[in-house]
This record gives C-alpha cells, structure tokens and sequence, in this order.
C-alpha cells in the first residue's frame, strides 16, 4: 500500500460548468451577465458564436472561462469574501494557451496566501465546460495587506510586494 | 408582492435548487439546497432586477446569497438609503 503525501505548496482547483446553463443567463440577463461576469478581454477573445449573428461571444467558451475563474477560486480558497468576477482575468494567450490575471480582492487573497505561481486549463466538449486551476505557494503564507493589492500578471516573476505582487506561470 | 415572494420567487425561477422553494426555512443553506455558483450569479443579477439596485463588491460575500433571510439582509441593506 502506497501513502501518498499531501501536496505541500501546491494547491488544486477545478470546476465544470453546464453550457446550456450559461447560454440561458445570457439569453435572460444578456449584457448585463456578459458585463458582469466577464472583463472584456475575455468577452473579445471569446470565440463568436456562429449562431447569434450579432458576433457574440459563444456559450461553450464562456462556460470554460467560468469553470477557469471557479477553479482559481478554488486555489485562492477565499474566506467569507467572495471575489468580484473581474478580479479574476482568463486571458487567452496567442499560442492558444492560457493564463490568469489577478487583481483586486482575488490579488489580496493570492499574495496572502503566499502564491507564486498559477496555471489554469480549459476545455469544453458538447454540453459541458471544465478547467483545472494549479497554484504553488511560497510555505509560510504571506501576511495580507487589504486594499494595497495591485495586478498579478501570470508572466513570470514572484512576488514582490502589496502593491505590485505577480503571479508566475 | 413582498420582500419575501420575491426573493422565493427568483430562487424558483434562478436557484436550479434540488428542492422545492416552499420547502425552505429562512435560514436553510441554499447551496446545500443545491444552487451553484453560477446559479448564485443569475439569482444576484434576478434580485438587481427584481428590486432595481446593484449589489456592491463588498456585497459579493457568499454569506450574503446562502440562505433566504441573509438575502432579505442584504436585499434590506441595498434598499435602504
């Protein structure tokens, strides 16, 4: 019998998301659930949807940006507060691949956590969309500094202080 | 119709809960009951709807959506000026 050893720095998130479900919100609430949810990047890099003839963006991608954000949720492991949806960027690199943009309370809670680097994936096949997010954390957690977060750019590099702390790839 | 119906109203019709909405007490935990996150996103946007405000950031506490009375709390809260 093999007794596998707990991950240590690394932390696991990942998250499956019904299209049907996010085609609904956005056919109830339409903009106001895109604007809501998605920063515009991800609203642009977001393949159109053939179907709506206005280039909006199709629901199996948007249901795997919405998987990505969860799964990173699920890294960042928030207390009682719940991160606005922007605060967590999927951005769609031009290789394909992509990464995660972290700022505001999403930055707060990565830095405090001791987050140096983060990965995400996404995939999305008929009805279902799904993402894996991976995080590693320097091993003595950081202590949070509220409101002084500024942007994690997934690029490279650790993290430096409050106000300009990154999140390497 | 009341502060109350309403909110069981967009539980009903947003919620996606695996049980019947009149079957809930004040403070059953509604993603127990079965709402998911993505759910909990059109339940919000249903309220702002519903009651013509827009949750604040400091809002988006998942204490705020997990059961209907923390709803009416905050619902309460949005409301009053």
């Amino acid at each position: 019998m093999t007794t596998w050893t707990p991950l240590g720095d690394l932390r696991v998130g990942i998250d499956l998301v019904s299209v049907e479900d996010v085609a609904n919100s956005v056919a109830r609430f339409g903009q106001a659930y895109l604007e809501r949810v998605f920063t515009p990047h991800e609203l642009a890099s977001t393949r159109p949807d053939p179907r709506s003839g206005d280039g909006r963006p199709a629901a199996d991608g948007l249901a795997a940006r919405f998987a990505a954000k969860e799964a990173v949720l699920k890294v960042l492991r928030p207390g009682e507060m719940r991160p606005d949806w922007h605060t967590i960027e999927i951005r769609r690199l031009t290789d394909g691949w992509c990464d995660v943009v972290l700022t505001g309370t999403a930055a707060d809670l990565a830095y405090g956590a001791g987050l140096e680097d983060l990965g995400v994936s996404i995939t999305h096949e008929g009805q279902a969309a799904a993402a894996g997010a991976v995080g590693r954390c320097r091993s003595a957690p950081a202590s949070v500094a509220p409101g002084t977060s500024g942007e994690h750019m997934s690029d490279g590099g650790a993290i430096q202080a409050p106000e300009e702390h990154e999140v390497g790839r | 119709m009341s502060i109350d119906e309403t909110i069981r109203q967009v539980l009903t019709d947003h919620g996606r809960l695996a049980v019947p909405v009149e079957t809930l007490a004040d403070d059953t935990d509604l993603f127990g009951a079965g709402m998911t996150s993505h759910a909990s996103v059109n339940v919000m946007l249903a309220l702002e709807d519903a009651f013509d405000f827009e949750f604040t950031e400091s809002m988006l506490k998942k204490s705020t959506f997990e059961s209907i009375g923390s709803i009416r709390d905050g619902v309460a809260q949005m409301t009053e000026v």
